[in-house]
């Protein structure tokens, strides 16, 4: 599914990713972990597309395609998807035209039909009380004045709407109550299967309880240092960095 | 050839007109035209000298030599379907046989055919001795819409529509449509300019508006002049108390646009609304120039412009409050945002607020910005193309103001403007 080789990349001159290699085979879910400012987001907007980063050395490859060749929204069409850890605000852009806008040009890449309003808002009206959100949510500017856990289950909302290949969720799990998280990590859960992987960024072991990951990683300055099966996040939870830290 | 000759070709034009123009009869009107012309010709043309011109350069009218059409237009025209009743004006003239207006709860008629009615009404509001532009409509205009809804008469919906055709050589043309909405009288006016496609002419439209007590007029204006034309429209609206006056300008066409919009607010508890979009692209230069008298109590304003420029695109705001000292509990507002899809596009904006009144709240504000790159990669990383992205934000960035407008027909029409600018933009790109 995914493959990233040796990836590297500067913001601003300034080396951030430095020869990360990973592989995420179909139908497993990876976890990543790793200190603040190790470079976990900047790898995740590498992977989606996000301008201002310099890829320097490596490749990442997406089911055989070259993923950094492509444009964001081709990334997103191939079946990448990217759940940010600071979601974007859009005011003046009404949440339920956002929602169908990028489901139907996600549909129209797949060869799929479009969804009128009647048709998108009933998916939309199931996938919201799978989240328990409520349905006034639509209705409001995209993420404008949404709580941060709010925020958090409208990525998840999205990825539960677009059906992503891979999806990459940013510490989604920051922010939720216990019963947001519990509720997250079903509508991860539902989406496992021999077609859905995913690479999940945490700071808390707690999450993997929920969704348990095939690998776990710990990046660190750029670079993965250690992997290692779900033990490894509990083995942080313990020791924290110090141990790993040292070996980068 | 400067603006100053230009200006002199007007001047010399009215010299052979005068005798041919409508009301040439009536002394008083010949005295006011007249008068226009000696203030014209003394003024001439604005220049970028005068504080309330300065990002506005008007010499390529000068030098595009017009004319002002002597012959009635009788052919067929290609009109937009209509929507409710209708005054059709082709190349500034009244055209009886496309209008639809029998069975109107008011008067609307063809002020070319009344003028001997309006003596006293036709320049009370407009300033010919201060404006130039008033001055130039005053000594040429041939005709011009004139509505009277008397007291407690709802007018319902009228669409103004203005058709420009493409002739050998450029046109001008300067209609003054006279409005008057009795006590508690409401009416709105749909007014669409346009012309065929690459058809050079000016129209410079001079708008006297007078409202009494409680009457309301909601004015939207879409303005989708030929790319080649000139659009110069100066305002002149008299409130008086619990009156609204509420204007909604779209800007879309035209090489040159300005729109100058004089509002008196001179009755306690009157309002003004003046909302507006600027959407422009490569070479084209669109300026609005509000000018705002707060000269009563208990009065309050808003205005909320935005403009969106591509290409080498240049906009200009200019928000003038004047606050009188009588004007007390005065509550204003202006904000003034623009939106720049370009690198070559240039935004000016000016707001003047003169406060003579203590107790008062006034406020204003004004951006500029460029898309914002985070909302545009949250929008594509959802797999929306670049294109759609984008049209996305700009409608965003407009909503505020067309929000404004209440739901019904004058809010279709402009979101459909809105659509078709942009889809033009799209295939210039
Ligand atoms: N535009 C930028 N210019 C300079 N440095 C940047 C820029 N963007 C990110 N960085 C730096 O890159 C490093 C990695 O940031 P990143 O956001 O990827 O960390 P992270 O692992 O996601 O951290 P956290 O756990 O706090 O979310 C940080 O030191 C950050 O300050
Ligand atoms: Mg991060």
């Amino acid at each position: 599914m995914l493959k990233i080789d040796n990836l590297s990349a500067t913001v601003d001159g300034k080396a951030i990713l430095n020869g990360i290699s990973l592989e995420v085979p179909n139908g497993e879910i990876h976890a990543i972990m790793g200190p603040n400012g190790s470079g976990k987001s900047t790898l995740s907007y590498v992977l989606a597309g996000r301008d201002g980063y310099e890829v320097t050395g490596g490749s990442a490859t997406f089911n055989g395609q070259d993923l950094l060749a492509m444009e964001p929204e081709g990334r997103a069409a191939a079946g990448l998807f990217l759940a940010f850890q600071y979601p974007v605000e859009l005011p003046g852009v009404g949440n339920a035209n956002f929602l169908r806008t990028a489901l139907n040009s996600i549909r129209k890449n797949r060869g799929e039909p479009e969804l009128d309003a009647m048709q998108f808002l009933k998916v939309a009206r199931a996938r919201m009380a799978a989240l328990s959100m409520p349905e006034d949510m639509l209705k409001r500017g995209v993420n404008v004045g949404f709580s941060g856990g709010e925020k958090k289950r409208n990525e998840v909302l999205q990825m539960a709407l677009l059906q992503p290949k891979l999806a990459i969720l940013d510490e989604t799990d920051s922010g939720l109550d216990i019963d947001a998280l519990k509720i997250v990590a079903d509508g991860v859960n539902a989406q496992r299967g021999e077609n859905f992987s995913a690479l999940v960024i945490t700071h808390y072991q707690r999450l993997l309880d929920y969704i348990v990951p095939d690998r776990v990683h710990v990046l660190v300055k750029g670079r993965i240092v250690k992997s290692g099966g779900p033990e490894v996040a509990l083995e942080l939870e313990k020791d924290g960095y110090a141990s790993v830290q040292e070996a980068a | 050839m400067n603006a100053v000759s230009g200006a002199a070709r007007f001047s010399h034009r009215f010299e052979g007109l005068r005798e041919r123009l409508p009301g040439a009869r009536l002394p008083w009107l010949t005295a006011l035209r007249d008068g226009a012309a000696a203030t014209f010709a003394t003024l001439g043309f604005p220049t970028r000298r005068a504080e309330a011109w300065k990002y506005t350069d008007l010499a390529p009218i000068g030098d595009a030599g017009f004319d002002e059409p002597l012959t009635l237009l009788e052919g067929s025209v290609a009109l937009p379907p209509a929507g409710a009743a209708r005054a059709v004006f082709v190349d500034g003239r009244f055209r009886a046989d496309l209008a639809t207006l029998d069975g109107l709860a008011f008067s609307a008629r063809s002020l070319a055919g009344a003028l001997d009615e309006v003596e006293g009404p036709l320049g009370a509001l407009a300033q010919p001795a201060r404006d130039a532009m008033a001055a130039l409509n005053t000594m040429l205009f041939e005709d011009g819409l004139l509505i009277d809804v008397q007291d407690g008469v709802d007018g319902g919906v009228l669409e103004l529509l203005s058709v420009a055709t493409a002739s050998e050589r450029p046109q001008a043309f300067h209609p003054r449509h006279l409005i008057r909405l009795g006590r508690g009288a409401s009416l709105t006016i749909i007014e669409t300019a346009m012309g065929t496609a690459g058809a050079a002419y000016l129209h410079n439209p001079v708008f006297e508006i007078g409202l009494e007590e409680d009457a309301r007029l909601t004015h939207g204006r879409l303005q989708q002049e030929s790319r080649a034309g000139f659009h110069l429209s100066t305002i002149y609206a008299r409130v008086a108390g619990g009156a609204v006056y509420d204007n909604f300008t779209l800007n879309a066409g035209a090489r040159l646009v300005r729109n100058e919009i004089h509002v008196a607010l001179t009755g306690p508890k009157g309002a003004c609304h003046m909302n507006g979009a600027q959407l422009i692209g490569d070479g084209q230069h669109a300026d609005t120039a509000t000018v705002l008298d707060h000269a009563a109590p208990d009065c309050a304003s808003r205005q909320t412009y935005k403009t969106v420029l591509a290409g080498r695109a240049r906009g200009v705001f200019q928000g003038r409050i004047h606050v009188h000292q009588a004007a007390q509990r005065t509550d204003g507002y202006q904000m003034n945002q623009a939106l720049l899809l370009s690198e070559d596009a240039e935004m000016d904006s000016k707001p003047q607020l003169e406060i003579y009144a203590d107790d008062v709240k006034c406020s204003h504000g004004a951006t500029v910005g460029a898309l914002d790159a985070d909302q545009m990669f949250y929008l594509r990383a959802r797999g929306i193309p670049e294109p759609a992205a984008k049209a996305m934000l700009v409608e965003a960035f407009l909503i505020e103001a067309v929000e404004q407008l209440p739901e019904g027909l004058l809010r279709e029409r402009l979101t459909d403007a809105i659509a078709g600018w942009w889809q033009g933009q799209e295939a210039a790109a």
